[in-house]
């Protein structure tokens, strides 16, 4: 038990499962807006930044291979909020 | 020590998990998934009531379970690659066990999703909206049962063979590939379950 406190993996599962919770919560109870469902855009794509940089350990790779992902991550980003922005949401 | 010499320390330092021949693999995969995004969004906007109504049609507790069912297997195997540094082969094992023990989950919860709405008279052909839900949930689902059998043979060879080089890059590799499985999963459960039309 002391182990899995002492890694810092749990602590990563333990901020996706969070976020998890909370893009669930917003979509579900909170009334439909804009600022909300982007919202929910933007913690989807934080945590795929943190199983990229923790999790795929890519805060240890070579710059190009990072710097990649980290651009598909803001791509996808852009994408999702772009569309949804501009298609009347 | 200077700072040239320190740079020079952390750049020897950086090392790309796994085999660069996997991540090959995982940067085109994640480009193929970049265009089902593009094009999911594309007919978004040109049917933004179908897909609306459409997306009010699926569960998205289901949605949710899965979603943490491939959090706490990555978790797992995330676990596992650190108990094979540290050369604790028990540990490695009761990992990798725990990681497609719990992952295997995520077959049932899609199984009874998939036949709920197959119950329901839904299927690939009803609309634009739920022919991209089972197109592109199906091919993620394809890539889990590859990610479940790399699992598989991981705990083949990790039983069998001494902890070396060979077995370090195995592991690597296929906990890269498993955490690529979970992030995919992430973006499309908030793209398909979560974004609703305001």
């Amino acid at each position: 038990m002391m182990g899995l406190l002492r890694n810092s993996n749990t602590y990563v599962w333990l901020a996706l499962v969070a976020a998890t919770v909370l893009s669930f919560v917003l979509a579900e109870d909170i009334a439909a807006s804009r600022l909300a469902t982007s919202a929910i855009v933007v913690v989807a794509m934080f945590k795929v930044r943190l199983v990229f940089l923790h999790f795929m350990e890519l805060r240890e790779a070579p710059g190009p291979w990072r710097w990649i992902f980290e651009a598909w991550t803001l791509l996808v980003l852009a994408l999702l909020l772009g569309a949804y922005w501009f298609s009347g949401s | 020590m200077s700072d040239v010499s320190a740079s020079r320390e952390v750049h020897k330092s950086k090392r790309l998990a796994g085999d660069e021949g996997v991540w090959f693999f995982i940067t085109a995969d994640v480009a193929m998934f970049a265009v089902f995004f593009a094009v999911f969004m594309d007919g978004r906007s040109r049917s933004l009531e179908l897909f609306e109504q459409s997306r009010r049609m699926l569960d998205p507790t289901i949605g949710l379970v899965n979603t943490l069912i491939l959090l706490t297997s990555s978790w797992f195997m995330a676990m596992a690659v650190h108990d094979l540094r540290h050369q604790n082969r028990a540990g490695l094992l009761r990992n990798l066990w725990l990681c497609v023990g719990v992952g295997s989950l995520f077959a049932f919860s899609k199984g009874f999703e998939y036949s709920q709405k197959f119950a329901h008279g839904i299927s690939l052909r009803t609309n634009e909206f739920f022919s991209y839900y089972f197109i592109f949930t199906g091919i993620h689902f394809l890539h889990f049962v590859i990610g479940v059998i790399a699992i598989g043979i991981c705990l083949f060879t990790v039983r069998r063979n001494e902890l070396n080089s060979r077995t370090t890059r195995l592991v690597e590799s296929v906990g890269c590939y498993w955490h690529m499985v979970d992030m995919l999963w992430i973006v499309l459960f908030a793209m398909i379950y979560l974004l609703r039309a305001a």
